[in-house]
């Protein structure tokens, strides 16, 4: 479903992805960690399409289609979902309103007939117990003065109601006490899927407990340096990034704090 | 430049729709302003004495007082012997099915059919073409329920008692420079009489079109609701796109009896001029309604997203007891547009209530002000008011700005005061985008998020209008 080949991204000239690979198939759940720093949330703002990152090399393919070549809003209605790890706020703008509007986008993309309010409210009802979502945030602006968990929770309502076929989770972790995230990672594990791949980017193996992966990757310096199971991520937990050996490198290079 | 930016640039720079000229044979009087070009004004439209008599005060007046230059705009000065007086098209229709075909052309491409069959169900309009009232609409209609709706030349001559009743008893020739101005040589403009305990049946509506070169629009409005009536009142404006800038400086009085209500909305899309800033209307307008009766009502709605440079305050004057007045605006300003407007409340009467809600959004290079006064006198105990005063910034070179004036000399007032920035960052574009939504619907719909307490207040006909001339008019730049 998604290829990555040897890529190559910068921001403001510095390069930060530096030859990176990846295969993604249907169904499966990757988490990709590593330190601070080391190019985790610079990988999902490419693959969405943020204009400020430069892909200077390599390729990504989406069911076999140039990714690159897509400007943002095609990417989401392809089927692309990144779940932001600062989601924003657009005074003015309701939630529900919002979420319509973004629902029947994708909609005419695919070719199919808007939703009139009443068929929306259904499909948003049925999608908001999956997050424990209360009815009161809806009627507010996107994002405006919601906590740090409701920003998170409603993230995971917008990819419970757009059904991406590659959901991109940008430390969705981060900020949320532990009741919060156990919601969270309810609502992920509810829209885990056979049609579905989702990829998880966390800094900590916390949210591993909640969200098993299939895979996880570990990525460094703007390469992935060591790929392996679940077993990786509780090794990390135990002996930190400093504990990876990178090929062709002495470990203490790699380590943490680049 | 980023990919976001410059669709926001594209998005706001599109052209003005209305900027065409008609070709009619005109009678234009040569540029210039002395008495005798007043006498002139006054007997083309063949006034009773007295109204000559006032517009000679207050052009003497006028020659007293120097142009104002507090506010927050700024324009080369203004040769005020360089501007025609009066343009008007030659063929002066009797009734409707007179009117020129030309005309009714320029009517049907801004939009406003003429012919009472196709026109809007439920809208009367007078069609002001320059210095002239060239049709009015559903009049008979209207009069059979004592309804008087006609262009102000004609009520001059027919209705002079109530032309001259209420003729500067809002707005006095001597308010200020460009309402003496206006005072002196207004040409046309509508006026609307509802009597007592009558409810308009119709939107009433002007369309005041600036044709002809190097003419100055001075357009006068005055609308009288009596005992317990109402009316719903719409004007809208558009001028073709020229290199030099024309002044409109038009004056509404609005006078609320006992229980009257009065709705006064305007949607005003003159020419803006250019990226550059050359040419646009200069909008000079005095408008203020007084709620003179006890539980009168007066309310503004604008969409200002025309005009080179605005400077506009409708106000309200709430003297009766329990009087309420509201102000709701929206300002645009792109390209190197400026605007300072607002309002003015005066609380003189007892228990009156006064709502503010202005929305400024800022484009290009456009400068937009909010100038606005609450007084309470000390007459007025229990006054209330509310003002919420937003500004929404789209790119990096435009400016927004407030000035709010309180003035509180009665102690029992309750006042409140809400405030707020915000800008359409590429942030908020993007997580949009990664949404499925467009650009462009990314923004629309945050400039209609942020909008939409005003455009609710609109008739309902017009506010889909609102929104898509919002969405023309953005056509602004970032930078």
């Amino acid at each position: 479903m998604l290829e990555i080949r040897n890529l190559h991204a910068s921001v403001d000239g510095h390069e930060i992805l530096r030859g990176l690979d990846l295969t993604v198939r249907p169904g499966e759940v990757h988490s990709i960690m590593g330190p601070n720093g080391s190019g985790k949330s610079t990988l999902a703002q490419v693959l969405a399409g943020r204009e400020s990152y430069q892909v200077t090399e390599g390729r990504v393919l989406f069911d076999g289609r140039d990714l690159l070549e897509m400007p943002p809003e095609q990417r989401a209605c392809e089927g692309v979902f990144l779940a932001f790890q600062y989601p924003i706020e657009i005074p003015g703008v309701g939630t529900q309103y919002f979420l319509k509007t973004a629902l029947n986008a994708v909609r005419k993309y695919r070719g199919l007939p808007p939703l009139d309010a009443l068929e929306f409210l259904r499909v948003l009802k049925e999608k908001m117990e999956l997050v424990e979502m209360e009815d009161r945030l809806l009627v507010r602006a996107v994002n405006e003065g919601f906590s740090g968990g409701e920003k998170k929770r409603n993230e995971i309502l917008q990819m419970a109601v757009l059904e991406p076929r590659l959901a991109i989770l940008d430390e969705t972790d981060s900020g949320l006490d532990i009741d919060a995230l156990r919601i969270v990672a309810n609502g992920v594990n509810r829209l885990r899927h056979p049609d579905r791949a989702i990829i998880v980017i966390t800094h900590y193996q916390r949210l591993l407990e909640y969200i098993v992966p299939d895979y996880v990757h570990v990525l460094m310096d703007g390469r992935i340096v060591r790929s392996g199971t679940r077993e990786l991520a509780l090794q990390l937990e135990a002996r930190g990034y400093a504990g990876i050996e990178v090929p062709g490198e002495p470990a203490t290079l790699a380590g943490a704090g680049r | 430049m980023s990919d976001a930016a410059a669709t926001i640039q594209q998005y706001t720079g599109q052209p003005y729709k209305y900027g065409f000229v008609t070709d009619i044979e005109q009678d234009t009087v040569p540029p210039g302003l002395n008495e005798d070009v007043i006498r002139l004004i006054s007997a083309k439209k063949e006034e009773p004495s007295w109204l000559l008599e006032w517009r000679l005060k207050a052009y003497r007046h006028w020659l007293t007082m120097s142009e104002p230059r507090w506010s927050n705009v700024q324009y080369p000065p203004i040769d005020y012997q360089a501007i025609s007086y009066y343009a008007a098209p030659k063929r002066r229709p009797k009734s409707l099915d007179e009117v020129d075909p030309k005309l009714l052309e320029t009517y049907r491409r801004l939009g406003i059919p003429l012919h009472e069959q196709a026109a809007l169900a439920g809208v009367a309009v007078d069609a002001v073409f320059d210095s002239v009232s060239v049709a009015t609409t559903f009049q008979a209609r209207l009069a059979e329920a004592g309804i008087i709706f006609c262009s102000f030349s004609e009520a001059a001559r027919k209705h002079p008692e109530l032309v001259r009743r209420y003729l500067g008893s809002v707005v006095p020739y001597s308010d200020n420079f460009f309402a003496t101005l206006n005072s002196a040589v207004f040409t046309d403009g509508s006026f609307v009489y509802v009597p007592p305990g009558v409810r308009c049946p119709m939107e009433l509506s002007t369309y005041f079109r600036i044709n002809a070169a190097s003419t100055g629009q001075f357009e006068r409005t005055l609308i009288i609701a009596d005992e317990g009536a109402y009316v719903s009142y719409l004007e809208g404006c558009t001028a073709p796109q020229r290199d030099e800038n024309q002044l409109h400086a038009a004056v509404v009085e609005l006078v609320a009896h006992d229980g009257a209500e009065i709705k006064y909305s305007t949607i005003q899309n003159w020419y803006p001029g250019d990226e550059e800033g050359r040419g646009g209307i200069y909008n000079f307008v005095t408008k203020r309604g007084k709620c003179v009766g006890r539980r009168s009502k007066i309310s503004w709605t604008q969409v200002e997203t025309g005009s080179a440079i605005t400077w506009k305050y409708p106000s309200c004057i709430l003297l009766g007891d329990e009087s309420v007045g509201e102000f709701y605006s929206v300002a645009l300003t792109t390209k190197r547009q400026q605007a300072d407007t607002g309002t003015k409340m005066i609380h003189i009467g007892r228990n009156t209530r006064s709502t503010i809600v202005s929305k400024g959004i800022s484009a290009g290079q456009g400068q937009n002000t909010y100038r606005g006064l609450v007084r309470i006198n000390r007459s007025a105990s229990n006054a209330r008011n509310f003002t919420q005063c937003d500004s929404l910034l789209i790119g990096e070179r435009c400016g927004a700005h407030t000035f709010p004036s309180i003035e509180v000399m009665n102690p029992s007032a309750r006042m409140e005061h809400e405030a707020s920035t915000s800008k359409i960052g590429e942030d908020q574009i993007f997580y949009c985008n990664q949404r499925g939504i467009s650009k462009e619907d990314a923004i629309s719909m945050i400039v209609n998020g942020f909008c939409k307490q005003v455009f609710r207040e609109l008739p309902m006909e017009f506010a889909v209008e609102a929104q898509k001339l919002l969405e023309v008019s953005l056509e602004g730049s970032v930078g």
